[in-house]
């Protein structure tokens, strides 16, 4: 049994750290495609990558419903630290999570199975983190938007293949629609409900 | 010292967190009003307790502020929110727009281009543009909801019938990225375009209403118009009496009880740039007077 003694830690100065993690997400949500390093360090349970953690840590609270993956809820250390450090209730119901974890993308629900978000509060929609590979190589993906001047190519190994296809159900749903956080190891990149795939190539 | 110690920028950590999801959320859907918690600040409503907050959320120890009221840097409200974010937060304070990350501003935008790195933050104090219009909250989501705008066009239809021309002069409204029609906040009209394809973030807070929305960069803005009577900025017909600027966003200033005015530029930063660079209006004290007086 791990006691909460042997758990991994959370960031060693709460505040600086939350405040630059909030930073480059909030950097990468605006400028979709690009890629932001998550400086801040923190233990990490199994399965759960730098940047999650540090975004775990940053955003959520006992306000944010979150739904874990079956790869992330298989070590049970994951759900004891997310709760001990963030205090987050964890559901099993994926249509009112405000964050899924998502650890094998490959294997990522349908988009339906989220929330949303209704016409009226599209804000209350599931915005998922989704580990993945790379960020940094890979197929390219030529996405447009707002925040992005003209285009951007972003590069990555990204499970599911047809991801990009699943997301153009944000541009009939809009403004309702799902907004996505990739995470690899350290570097996140942020796929806004309002950007587009252009193209895709090698 | 005696004086209470605070978290660093004032606001605790929780409500930082919420303030971080709706930012998040705003500039996921540019131009939508997004509810939050809104806390009560050390300082009275309409006196920028929205932008405090979004400043208070974002501000890290490596940013450089500035705060604006009316394109100054120099009046009351600018130099008090400067010095609490100094105090609270320790951070580093400037005038200037280039060296600035963060920006807070109330009812206006800098004349300079801004950069990519930065982030623009606005005072809001009624963020619904539709409220004057429908002051049911369920209606005018529901009118947000269904991209139902026609009540707003009507508006500036009854400005033409009235005076012949689109009178709204301030707070003109703006659809963001083809979507939402938004509040600028009170800024003149000759701002509006510089939200368009802006290269910095654009954030909004409202204290008392309750709103935080976003304009991500290079998203674009257009303010609302018709065909036949196209949006037109307006500014005094003059240069600005100390820099001779005659791109500026001009204020007017009464000096005698009998009628005289001179106009200056609002934005204190570029006046005062463009003053050292050597540029001259009619007004301008003569170099080195000062020392000639001894």
């Amino acid at each position: 049994m791990t006691t909460f003694a042997e758990l991994p830690s959370g960031f060693a100065d709460k505040v600086l750290s939350a405040q630059t993690t909030f930073r480059s997400v909030m950097d990468a949500m605006a400028r979709p495609g690009s890629v932001h390093c998550i400086a801040s360090a923190s233990g990490t349970p199994p399965g759960v990558m730098r940047g999650t953690a540090a975004i775990a840590l940053t955003l959520f609270d006992h306000d944010t419903p979150l739904w874990l993956d079956p790869r992330m809820a298989q070590a049970p250390e994951v759900e004891k630290w997310l709760k001990f450090h963030t205090s987050a209730p964890i559901v099993s119901d994926s249509s009112i999570c405000s964050f899924a974890l998502i650890g094998n993308a490959a294997e990522l629900p349908a988009l339906d199975q989220f929330s949303f978000g209704s016409n009226e509060y599209p804000d209350r929609s599931t915005t998922l983190i989704l580990q993945v590979e790379s960020l940094r190589e890979g197929l390219a993906f030529e996405l447009s938007g707002p925040g992005i001047d003209g285009t951007t190519v972003l590069q990555a190994t990204i499970e599911p293949l047809d991801l990009f296809a699943r997301l153009a159900i944000n541009a009939t749903l809009f403004p309702r629609g799902i907004d996505v956080v990739l995470v690899a190891d350290d570097a996140v990149v942020a796929i806004p409900r309002t950007t587009r795939l252009v193209a895709e190539g090698d | 010292m005696n004086a209470p110690t605070y978290n660093f920028a004032y606001l605790d950590e929780q409500t930082k967190r919420m303030i971080r999801r709706a930012i998040l959320k705003a500039i996921a859907i540019p131009g939508y009003q997004v509810p939050f918690a809104s806390r009560e600040m050390p300082m009275p409503y309409g006196w920028g307790t929205g932008g405090v907050q979004v400043t208070a959320a974002i501000l890290g120890r490596d940013d450089v502020l500035k705060v604006i009221d009316q394109g100054s840097d120099d009046t009351t409200n600018a130099i008090s929110i400067r010095k609490f974010f100094a105090k609270t937060a320790g951070v580093a304070t400037t005038t200037s727009t280039t060296d600035a990350t963060v920006i807070q501003t109330r009812h206006r935008i800098p004349e300079g281009a801004l950069h990519a790195g930065q982030v623009l933050v606005y005072q809001v104090p009624i963020p619904e543009p539709l409220r004057f219009l429908e002051p049911r909250e369920t209606e005018t989501r529901r009118m947000h909801a269904l991209g139902e705008y026609g009540l707003m066009h009507v508006k500036l239809y009854e400005d033409i019938a009235r005076f012949g021309h689109i009178a709204t002069a301030y707070a003109y409204p703006v659809k963001v990225n083809a979507r939402y029609v938004m509040d600028p906040s009170p800024t003149p009209k000759f701002d509006n375009p510089k939200m368009d394809n802006c290269a910095a973030l654009q954030l909004f807070g409202a204290g008392r209403e309750k709103r935080i929305y976003a304009i991500p960069p290079h998203t674009s803005v257009v303010s609302l118009d018709f065909e036949d009577h196209p949006f037109t900025r307006y500014r005094f017909d003059a240069p600005c009496a100390l820099c001779g600027a005659g791109d500026s966003y001009l204020d007017e200033i009464v000096t005698d009880d009998k009628g005289s005015r001179m106009f200056v530029c609002s934005d204190t930063d570029y006046c005062e740039t463009r003053q050292s660079q050597g540029h001259r209006g009619s007004e301008s004290a003569a170099p080195h007077k000062e020392r000639a007086h001894g």
